[in-house]
């Protein structure tokens, strides 16, 4: 029987009267990869961050290597040797890998930093697990899939023997993850344990030796990974069957937005777009696959019209556009729902009948001569809530305090009430239970049956796969030339991902 | 040590805040006041009645407050659309310069017509004042907090160069004094005999104004959305450089009647000691009111009263003056905790 290295017993954390974890249990082995499933909101983070000291369990207590480790301080975890990798990376960009793993771990008052050592200690440690990066490279010149590797070297040169990986293939191409599943194979032989933080099913299947299913802050169960099959370990996940839209096929119209070599000069978070053509039908949903920060940014900011291109030329209903601003793509009848519907897509301290009339607030009804009629705007709030099954209390709530499926529910009836001829969907599911996904999938294919052209931009293959007509793949600034349903392979999409493909000539 | 987050405050407990806010400034102050050997309770009964306790006390009251509520005004507008204007002195000082420029004999008309033509020359002239850092601001991205801090020294040199040269009047002896505004000019007193003045009542009008351009106009809607989020309310189609350009010549406007305020109601010309700091003052009590523009009338009187009755005080309790500069101060910080604490909950572990 291998040694037991971490040990959660009875976690239970409230906030108010949301049970946020229900008396969770959680024991990991030496050499083990435990997976956590479960969907958005199930306890998953809860769980870690009560681990790592950010937030304190009301019951139950945590040992780690047989030690009790004390609650809410996260350099204890460290110091217990538990490291984490979070989802969303903390490194500093402007600094290289080097300064970014050894950061904090010199004392303060020391004179001065034996580089030459740390230096071949990172080497060994990424020669050892395959984590291949230059330790004197600037960290914002490095690929996603890079990044990851330095978190997760800074957790080894930290010395941590139990790794933690929240949601790590997000951002990675299928490829990526594979590699990544083999350096997580390399430590488990070296004897570290890890816990793997997944609502993908498959990736859980294929890395974990254990699966523990969180529902509702509870265990719904656990199951060794050789003994389940996904069907058993979705229907734990979901607690019933959930019946995602099946999408009739699609008879696809005049093209009604087209891009025709368009490029873009260089911008922050990804690639600037080089000399991109392709089109958005009526009655058909275009999938944009990808790794993200290949250019989808760009293609989407272009189209949502907070940013220009530099050259080539755009066409709406085939007429070329001119003057271009969020305004104009709002009054040619294009409806957007942005990649961040917290910092891009709602106002978070703003109401939610104010948030629903930012695109609009200028027409009648809602103002005229410039006063805003609040009544309408509360009609309309009152409206939307009833029409797209949104869960909140009042017009008044501010907009913070709803859920990421109901804020995402009200930016899609913002988006899709005026009968939009062209939908920008960026990540529209992004972080979303399983039944909110359905209900987004639903009103998106109900508009590509009234006639919408639809660009689905989505880091989720399995998305993309379930909803597109037709698939295109970005790759540095590139798109690759269209394939319909059922075309090519899932391998066939992830050399796409890759580069394979989408050359110079392309 | 942490914060948490709390849901929408009740209307209970946005009160209570502030209350809670003054009581303990009462409390630190008191401290000060007993090292100074005097009893906090008579201290604080001698700066009411200084404050408010006769007509006259209640009127000059009244009378400070008139240029706080401008300049209150003025950061309140411009900080709840995020452009941080702390060039409200620079800015009232051009408002008091137009309204000298124009109102000593420049223009020959009669009031009626005279005192609006200079209250909207003396806005506009505060206004252009901070476009220009709000130019540079959206073109450049030139931090405004430093360029409408510095322009204040820029404004108040180049005031005293008119002072010392064109603008200087010529009976003045010598003195780097303006000629007195024309009797058409001067704006009327409410009270014969005191220095209340109709800037007063301008002032609860500006504010009332902007209370309903923030809340119910398209504007303010755009101001306040801006200043919330810059980066949704540019993809929802809100042109936020415009509005910010816009924000930023209603602020300096309302900055700018400050000047005009003081000028025609009780000063009638022109010197460096015009204001003493009203422009700054205005940041404290724009934060006292929470923003809120209605906030501003009484927060500007809280403020206004506090230096009024302190003067009264120190000549009877023989306590410095000062105490009021320490009350205002400590108002501020307790105020700006009470906020924090307001929408976050501190948790110890």
């Amino acid at each position: 029987m291998p040694e037991t290295v971490l040990k959660l017993s009875g976690i239970t954390k409230r906030f108010g009267a949301l049970v946020a974890n229900d008396g969770i249990d959680l024991d990991l082995k030496k050499g083990e990869v435990v997976a956590l499933l479960g969907e958005n909101g199930a306890g998953k983070t809860t769980l870690m961050n009560i681990l790592f000291g950010h937030y304190v369990a009301d019951e139950g207590h945590i040992e780690a290597f047989g030690q009790p480790l004390p609650v809410g301080d996260p350099k204890a975890a460290l110091q217990a040797g538990i490291g984490m990798v979070h989802q969303h990376f903390t490194l500093a960009d402007n600094m290289s890998v080097f300064d970014n793993i050894v950061l904090g771990t010199q004392s303060p008052w020391s004179w001065r930093l034996d580089r030459r050592g740390a230096t071949a200690r990172i080497r060994k440690l990424s020669a050892d697990f395959g984590l291949a990066v230059d330790p004197a490279a600037q960290v914002s010149l490095l690929a996603v899939g890079e990044r990851q590797r330095v978190e997760i070297l800074k957790a080894l040169y930290r010395d941590a023997r139990v790794l933690i990986l929240d949601e790590p293939t997000a951002v990675l191409t299928p490829q990526e993850t594979e590699a990544l599943f083999a350096t997580l194979k390399l430590l488990v032989a070296e004897g570290l344990s890890i816990i793997f933080i997944s609502h993908k099913l498959n990736e859980v299947m294929a890395v974990s030796d254990r699966v523990l299913v969180l529902r509702g802050g509870r265990l719904a169960g656990e199951r060794r990974t050789s003994d389940t099959t996904r069907q058993e370990l979705a229907s734990l996940m979901v607690g019933q069957e959930v019946r995602m839209p099946e999408p009739r096929p699609a008879s696809p119209g005049a093209p009604l937005l087209e891009f025709d070599n368009v490029s873009t000069g260089q911008r922050p978070g990804g690639s600037p777009l080089r000399e991109v053509s392709f089109a958005l039908r009526a009655g058909a949903i275009t999938g944009l696959a990808g790794v993200s920060g290949n250019g989808q940014g760009a293609i989407a900011a272009i189209i949502a019209g907070t940013e220009r291109p530099v050259s080539g030329r755009i066409r709406v209903e085939g007429r070329q556009i001119g003057d271009w601003s969020p305004r104009a793509a709002l009054s040619a009848g294009i409806a957007r729902i942005p990649e961040d519907r917290h910092a891009v897509g709602s106002i978070a301290d703003m109401s939610v009948a104010e948030n629903v009339v930012s695109e609009r607030y200028r027409q009648e009804p809602f103002s005229r001569a410039g006063v805003v009629n609040w009544g309408e705007a509360r009609r309309f709030a009152e409206r939307l809530i009833a029409d797209y099954d949104v869960k909140c209390p009042s017009p008044e709530t501010r907009i913070r305090l709803l859920s990421g499926g109901n804020m995402q529910k009200l930016i899609l009836g913002r988006a899709l009430d005026p009968d939009p001829i062209i939908i920008l969907a960026n990540q529209p599911t992004r972080g979303l239970d399983v039944g909110a996904v359905a209900y987004v999938h639903g009103k998106l294919l109900e508009a590509r049956d009234r006639g919408a052209a639809i660009l689905l931009i989505s880091e989720d293959l399995d998305e993309v796969l379930a909803l597109s007509d037709s698939i295109i793949v970005a790759y540095q600034g590139r798109v690759s030339v269209p394939s319909s349903r059922g075309e090519r392979s899932v391998a066939e999409l992830g050399e796409l991902m890759a580069g394979h493909g989408i050359g110079e000539a392309a | 040590m942490r914060l948490e987050a709390k849901p929408t405050p009740s209307l209970a407990t946005s009160l209570a805040y502030p209350l809670g806010a003054v009581a303990v400034t009462l409390a630190l102050v008191s401290l000060l006041v007993i090292a100074a050997g005097a009893s906090p309770f008579s201290v604080f009964h001698l700066v009411l009645v200084g404050a408010a306790g006769t007509q006259f006390a209640a009127l000059e009251t009244l009378t400070r407050a008139t240029p706080l509520i401008f300049t209150g005004l003025a950061v309140a507008v411009a900080f709840r659309a995020k452009l941080w204007n702390i060039g409200a002195e620079a800015q009232l000082y051009v408002g008091a310069v137009v309204t000298v420029v124009l109102g000593t004999g420049a223009l020959p008309l009669p009031a009626p017509l005279l005192i609006p033509i200079l209250i909207v020359a003396a806005m506009i002239g505060g206004g252009l004042m901070l476009l220009g850092p709000a130019f540079l601001k959206v073109r450049l991205g030139v931090d405004e907090v430093v360029t409408t801090l510095l322009l204040n020294f820029v404004v108040l040199l180049f005031v005293s160069m008119l002072l010392e040269g064109v603008l200087r009047d010529p009976m003045a002896l010598g003195w780097p004094r303006s000629a007195s505004l024309v009797a058409e000019a001067r704006l009327p007193r409410v009270v014969t005999g005191l220095r209340l003045h109709y800037g007063f009542v301008l002032a609860v009008v500006a504010a009332v104004a902007v209370w309903f351009v923030m809340k119910k106009t398209t504007l303010g809607y755009e101001m306040r959305a801006v200043g919330h989020n810059a980066e949704a309310a540019r993809f929802a189609g809100i042109p936020v450089n415009r509005v910010l350009l816009k924000t930023a010549m209603i602020s300096g406007g309302l900055a700018a009647l400050a000047g005009f305020s003081e000028v025609a109601g009780t000063a009638r010309n022109l010197t460096l000691e015009l204001s003493p700091g009203f422009g700054y003052t205005g940041i404290v009590v724009a934060m006292l009111a929470m923003l809120n523009p209605l906030g501003v009338v009484a927060a500007a009187i809280f403020v206004a009263g506090i230096f009024v009755g302190a003067d009264a005080m120190s000549r009877t309790a023989g306590v410095p003056s000062y105490i009021a500069n320490v009350m205002v101060a400590t108002a501020l910080l307790t105020m700006v905790t009470a906020i924090m604490l307001s929408r976050f909950r501190i948790r110890w572990n």
